[in-house]
């Protein structure tokens, strides 16, 4: 039988680097069933059988947070062979806290006083001696992050796994004691001698899951509680609060004989660096620096060179190695924009007239050139011999300036094109599989760029501090103040963003973050507003902030609605944090959170996006064409515009209820820019429109009126995100049901929004539809209802937890 | 009757009782706010809540409402 050791100890007090220490690369890293709590396990390094169980980084074993709860459930079913228990140093007192309710679970603990560098560097000292004949258990020095006195830590607590000898307990005061002892023969007798007194001692604090769970007869129970009334009423206390009490003071206790600090009230470097960071008036302006360093360098220079290498390089035609011949293309390119404007020009008027290009010697005609809006800025006459001369200039191909190194799609074409693949077989390989997987991974670097940042933040302590100050904005709207980077980062992408919110302790907080980062509009998005805000409203600048603006308001209206509803208002939510002394993390751990956390992206996200970007390839390459099923040509024929026919009368409320818009933004679903090229197609028929679409804005206006224009924006906006953004979402939830309720939510909330904007803008220009108003009125006044409801802070974790299947 | 709340920053305080009950109030002692502890206020956050303070030689960040239940002297 394999040996199971449990890790266990505060936040901040080094357990993660100790498990990093203990078992090396040989982790399991994955999420305790059914929430968002992440579960890592690894083997010992040079112990095969050996297993560490890292628990979640607790100060308690209270029935109230999510965390305690699923470190408890392990501790009391599992009932691992060894708890190896680690404390900072420098921080005896609390962490000692954690130390007392271990001991009575009837577990073999070792106790690993961490930090000890720090400890003797300030001249502390500790007596191990002294204090492992205090607990009645093994204690060892160690540092994690120096190495010193790890494995001797584990080794301990597998030979304390061998002697099952349980650990002497420290006793409460006589009165409680007495109940306790009354408790123990009144209802746990039954249970193994070793586990007795914890329960007992969970009886005495009426803590209810243990309660629930223990299932006493009503007299039992009713005579138990005399007892406990009988402790109240002595000690002036309610029952909860007295084994706090003792147990604190029988760590003073414990303390007085074994612990000698030197520098009492003397400022450390860590302290030094808090009155700064924090302070009242440099805090922000610090916190605005950090977050524009972070935001600079993970969204707008290094974050989006990774995110286009990955998509346009290695997921797409090909890239310069390390940039060698970019520029002297870019030159070429440059220098062809007119006779490659003239070379088109020409032909295109050859085929009007109906003559081959090459023999049209009569053929005259203008070439444009435009600015990224549309507007022409200068045209050239075109007769046969300029296109003659135009078409002796070679357009450059990138392939032939320095280092080239072809995309995996064009490797992958040019080897099915040898062995003569079936189209569709080819397409299959090229457009869905490598299209689904450069969904997946694309996004990869960028994240790892953002995840260093992160663990670095989170790692060095500051990213508590970032609580600390934004917390007063964001807990109205049942959010932490930690909330904040996954918002800043979704307005880059909403993957990363999405990713980021696995910063965030609170349970609630966390999945209020991940329902609602995506409201926020990314740089997908960008396109469909450019493409709105040019094709209705003539470039108007205020459109763009107004999506912003849409997206921050949906976020503060989601958040005070959703707090209130019976999902998330079960789960209390204290902000009593600490916050930790500020510290330089080490690389290694730093890298390691970054891979941990990118290869959790790829492995549960990744079936999740490749299968959709399967289907959704397979809906829009097939259909019916010349009377017969297969590939088609035209998108206007696929199973995709059939479906976007079907469904289109969904959105006619919302004023666009044509089957090009839901086509546009079932599409939208493989990445959101895909909405101005489907448009490109269906309103144009251009294989490829610029990024605002320039090209079909007057067909667009005859399609759509600005309002209807505009809801359509609205709800592309708000609607479920790409499939890779759901994939995130996925992995975060780590629970079907709250990823459904999360995509099912937006995608309501969207079509409520828009159709509320819709009917009232409508109404108010004097066309006014008397069902869609009194819906759009009954939609508001709901919100409405909603945001003023009353709302009070939950007392008790309603979630069950389950540890075993 | 004074609580945390009215402390000033630069003020040591020492607990007289907690009053609440709940996640709230155990999550507060779970942190080692007990009776008769001292408790030294450092700062307020740029945005007026929450409040950072010293206890058992560690820092703490509590909201106002928090610590209006904590009553001190």
């Amino acid at each position: 039988m394999d040996i199971r050791i449990a890790l266990a100890g505060n936040p901040n007090s080094g357990k993660t680097t100790l498990f990093n220490a203990l078992t090396g690369s040989n982790q399991f890293v994955g999420n305790w069933p059914g929430v968002t709590v992440e579960k890592k396990e690894g083997k010992l390094k040079k112990h095969s059988d050996v297993i560490i169980m890292d628990l979640p980084g607790i100060y308690s074993l209270s029935p109230y947070t999510l965390e305690e709860v699923v470190a408890r459930n392990y501790l009391i079913n599992e009932r691992p062979d060894a708890i190896l228990n680690i404390i900072d140093g420098t921080n005896l007192e609390r962490n000692l806290y954690l130390t007392t309710q271990l001991t009575e679970l009837g577990i073999p603990v070792v106790v690993a006083v961490n930090m000890m560098d720090v400890v003797q560097k300030n001249g502390d000292k500790i007596n191990i001696g002294e204090l492992s004949r205090q607990l009645g258990c093994k204690v060892v020095e160690i540092s994690a992050l120096k190495g010193t006195g790890v494995m001797e830590a584990a080794e301990e607590a597998v030979r304390a796994a061998h002697e099952t000898k349980t650990v002497p307990q420290h006793s409460f005061s006589g009165v409680v004691e007495h109940a306790i002892a009354h408790i123990e023969e009144a209802a746990v007798h039954t249970m193994p001698l070793e586990q007795q007194r914890w329960y007992a001692i969970k009886i005495f604090e009426r803590d209810e899951k243990v309660l629930e769970q223990m299932k006493l007869a009503p007299s039992v129970l009713q005579h138990i509680e005399e007892d406990i009334k009988a402790a109240e009423v002595e000690l002036d206390d309610d029952a909860e609060s007295i084994i706090t009490n003792e147990r604190y003071l029988y760590i003073a206790s414990i303390i007085k004989g074994c612990y000698r600090k030197k520098n009492v009230g003397k400022l450390s470097t860590s302290d030094k660096i808090d009155k700064v960071v924090t302070n009242r008036w440099l805090a922000l302006p610090i916190f605005a620096v950090v977050m524009i360093i972070v935001y600079y360098v993970s969204v707008s220079t290094v974050g989006s060179w990774a995110t286009d290498w990955a998509n346009d390089g290695v997921f797409g035609d090909g890239w310069h190695l390390f940039g060698i011949g970019s520029s002297e293309y870019e030159e070429a390119a440059e220098e062809y924009t007119v006779p490659g404007a003239v070379v088109e020009a020409f032909e295109a008027a050859a085929e009007e007239a109906g003559v081959e290009p090459g023999e049209a010697e009569t053929l005259t005609t203008t070439a444009y050139l435009y600015d990224d809006d549309g507007n022409v800025e200068e045209e050239i006459p075109v007769d046969f011999a300029a296109y003659e001369e135009a078409a002796a200039i070679e357009e450059p191909d990138p392939a032939e300036y320095g280092v080239w190194v072809p995309g995996i799609p064009v490797l992958v074409e040019s080897g099915l094109e040898a062995i003569n693949c079936a189209d569709w077989l080819q397409g299959l390989i090229l457009d869905g599989i490598i299209g689904g997987v450069g969904a997946v991974l694309g996004f990869v670097p960028q994240m790892l760029v953002l995840f260093i940042f992160l663990a670095f933040l989170e790692s060095c302590g500051y990213m508590a501090r970032i609580a600390f100050v934004m917390d007063r904005i964001f807990r109205r709207f049942g959010l932490s103040g930690k909330s904040f980077i996954p918002m800043l980062i979704g307005t880059g992408c909403g993957i990363p963003g999405v990713m980021a919110s696995r910063t965030i302790e609170n349970e609630r907080d966390r999945r209020m973050t991940i329902m609602t980062t995506t409201f926020i509009p990314c740089g997908a998005k960008l396109p469909i507003i450019a493409l709105i805000a040019g094709a209705l409203f003539g470039g108007a600048w205020w459109v763009a902030p107004s999506a912003y603006f849409i997206g921050i308001a949906a976020i503060v209206i989601s958040g005070i609605m959703l707090k209130k509803t019976k999902m998330f208002a079960g789960d209390p939510a204290p902000f009593v944090m600490e916050l930790p002394a500020y510290h330089l993390p080490t690389v290694g751990n730093v890298l390691r959170s970054m891979w941990e956390r990118a290869w959790s992206f790829i492995k549960k996200a990744g079936t999740v996006i490749l299968l959709s970007a399967i289907l959704l390839w397979f809906l829009q390459g097939f259909g019916v064409e010349n009377g017969s099923f297969g590939m088609v040509e035209d998108l206007n024929n696929s199973i995709l515009a059939v479906i976007g026919n079907g469904i289109a009368w969904i959105f006619s409320p919302l004023g666009w209820g044509n089957w090009q818009s839901a086509v546009a933004t079932i599409t939208g679903l493989i990445a959101k820019e895909n909405v101005v090229g489907t448009f490109g197609v269906l309103f144009g028929g251009f294989d490829e429109v610029a990024e605002n679409g320039w090209q079909i804005w007057a067909n667009m206006r005859a399609s759509f009126t600005p309002l209807a224009a505009y809801s359509f924006l609205i709800f592309n906006l708000l609607c479920a995100p790409c499939f890779a953004a759901i994939g995130a979402i996925k992995r975060e939830m780590n629970n079907a049901k709250w990823t459904w309720f999360a995509i099912g939510y937006q995608c309501v909330f969207a079509y409520a929004i828009a159709l509320v904007v819709y009917q009232l803008g409508m109404l108010f220009t004097g066309n006014g539809n008397v069902v869609g108003s009194i819906v759009a009125f009954a939609i508001v006044a709901f919100l409405l209802f909603m945001l003023f409801r009353p709302y009070k802070e939950s007392n008790k974790l309603e979630q069950s937890v389950k540890i075993s299947a | 009757m004074k609580t945390l709340r009215e402390a000033k920053i630069g003020d040591t305080a020492t607990v007289v009782k907690l009053h609440g009950e709940g996640a709230v109030k155990r999550r507060i002692m779970d942190m080692g706010i007990t009776k008769g502890v001292e408790i030294y206020v450092r700062k307020v956050a740029p945005l007026g809540d929450p409040v950072e303070v010293t206890v058992r030689g560690y820092e703490l960040s509590i909201r106002k409402a928090d610590a209006e239940m904590i009553e001190v002297k």
